[in-house]
């Protein structure tokens, strides 16, 4: 049977041959991606259900496991709307715009030592490019719904992402100082050597700030003012019903997952156990992504809704110059070669 | 044909279909959408150059941050369509013209100049950290000086926007909202609670 199937591949062209290859890691890295969000949603639901001491879903299957599979059922038999004078073409193409870079990004994130689809060189710059696109599904959403309520919420959400990627870009400068490369594999083997050489302590203040940033690049609570709906309603994705909008939902946990999977990457040491050389393995990676996917969680139970002047104050007012401080004092520190990160 | 062609073909494609949309469509909108494209679809060919840092860096700056910008104020005017279209025309020769200039210099840089290509420093040394390499050593002048113009163009631009602001216009002040205390503000009061007798 092997011997059959490898004669088989064996008839194919060697580039058609790569291209599977490459389709069939793809499969691999979006259908667990896809499950984990569909999960997430559960999660959610559950973790924040505990927190107002509720019990949460629990009706469909046993204690409501399957509860994510009935909602993604439910949005894909659902009709989707087109709004009258609506830009048919663009009101389509934002949902896509927005999940494919939170889609993308994932070809250069590193799970363990040799499980990484695409391990480029410019990854880090990959990333933040990528990251950048995922505004305009926001955008485009917003102006082709032809809509008020969802042209205020994508001006919000526009100008919101713009102010924090930049917060956002140099905390990662100071990981590209620090580890000396914009490789993530190359970032998480210069923190190896257990729980203290990790980035998260020299570049305490850009972690924080990453994560943060992060949460509001995701928009998500308290940073859900391009939702917002004791205001605008729902924001840019008012309009949107069945799998059009379940694609902008996709997007914002694929999202989410992304930041937190970033997150551990580059400041808590990817793959690495906290106890120098005892088992280093995807399990860590996983573990510290689930942590920071239940603070984004928790922060969502625990804190109101930003004012829109509070937002813009605190991304360029106070995330701003502290990264920019921040830069300064590690490069001081790399120039000195403080141990034990930089000797 | 090679899987590479074959992609180059279709990125280059793209980038001068949506280049002459840019020009072609009603809409400045969605001008300003095919630019994107455009833009992206030049990235992604100077990706196949392996040029990937250059390619990267066009989509972090033009597509991530001064498309989004330029779509943000397009979207908030209120444009006449008409209006915009009615000097095509007229302004017609002065478009021909510098066209054509750029036209002569492509086919200039095509034939006779000898392309000053990026000297290998080695082949195991990725594109970013060649080009870091460079800028930081050779042409570390040439690149200070362009941050410093960079930096006077973000001043003059605060500078512009900056107005006298009218006495009655309200703003916050955030240093006195955090000072704020519970105590000055919010009395708790005890109180016997009432007999409730149906």
């Amino acid at each position: 049977m092997i011997e059959f199937i490898m004669t088989i591949w064996g008839w194919f062209y060697p580039e058609i041959q790569t291209i599977l290859i490459i389709v069939f890691k793809i499969i691999i890295i979006v259908l667990p991606l896809m499950l984990a969000v569909a999960y997430l949603t559960f999660a959610e639901r559950k973790i924040i259900g505990f927190m107002q001491m509720r019990i949460g879903p629990n009706r469909v299957g046993p204690r409501g496991w399957l509860q994510p599979i009935a909602d993604t059922v439910k949005l894909m038999l659902k009709e989707i709307i087109f709004p009258a004078q609506s830009n048919k073409f663009l009101f389509i193409l934002a949902p896509v715009l927005s999940l494919t870079p939170a889609l993308a990004a994932w070809a250069v994130i590193p799970f363990s030592d040799t499980m990484i689809l695409s391990d480029i060189d410019a990854g880090l710059l990959y990333i933040l490019a990528l990251t950048s696109l995922g505004v305009y599904g926001v955008l485009i959403a917003g102006w082709a719904s032809n809509s008020k309520y969802a042209y205020l919420g994508a001006m919000r959400a526009a100008a919101q992402i713009i102010s924090y990627e930049i917060a956002m870009g140099f905390a990662l400068v100071g990981v590209l100082m620090a580890s000396g490369s914009l490789n993530l594999g190359d970032i998480v083997d210069a923190q190896s050597g257990g729980l203290f050489h990790w980035f998260f302590i020299p570049l305490f203040p850009l972690f924080f700030i990453y994560f943060i940033a992060g949460v509001a690049e995701t928009n998500r609570a308290p940073f859900d003012m391009a939702e917002g709906e004791s205001e605008i309603v729902a924001g840019f994705h008012v309009e949107y019903s069945g799998m059009a909008f379940a694609l902008f939902f996709l997007a914002e946990y694929a999202n989410m997952i992304l930041i937190s999977a970033l997150t551990s990457v580059m400041f808590l040491g990817g793959w690495q156990s906290p106890i120098a050389g005892f088992g280093d393995s995807i399990f860590w990676f996983f573990t510290k992504t689930s942590l920071f996917l239940l603070l984004f969680l928790w922060f969502r139970a625990t804190f109101p809704r930003y004012r829109y002047d509070q937002i813009m104050r605190l991304g360029w007012k106070v995330f701003l110059p502290i990264t920019i401080a921040w830069l300064f004092i590690l490069g001081l520190a790399i120039y000195f070669k403080l141990p034990p990160w930089f000797a | 044909m090679n899987f590479e062609l074959i992609i180059f073909y279709f990125y280059a494609l793209v980038a001068t279909l949506s280049a002459l949309a840019v020009i072609l469509v009603k809409n400045p909108v969605h001008s300003a959408l095919n630019l994107i494209l455009c833009f992206f679809s030049v990235a992604a060919i100077w990706i196949l150059l392996e040029a990937e840092f250059l390619g990267l860096v066009l989509i972090l700056v033009y597509v991530g941050a001064v498309m989004v910008l330029f779509l943000f104020v397009l979207m908030m005017l209120n444009l006449n369509i008409k209006e915009l279209k009615e000097g095509f025309v007229q302004h017609l020769p002065l478009a021909i013209l510098s066209a054509g200039i750029m036209l002569v210099q492509t086919i200039l840089l095509f034939f006779n100049i000898k392309i000053k290509t990026m000297p290998e420093i080695s082949s195991n040394i990725t594109n970013s950290k060649q080009l870091g390499t460079l800028l930081y050593s050779e042409y570390l002048l040439q690149f200070e000086i362009a941050g410093v113009i960079l930096l006077v163009a973000i001043i003059a631009a605060i500078g512009l926007t900056i107005r006298k602001k009218p006495k009655e216009n309200k703003y916050q002040n955030p240093a006195e909202q955090v000072k704020s205390h519970k105590k000055d503000r919010l009395k708790i009061v005890k109180m016997k609670t009432e007999d409730y007798d149906g």
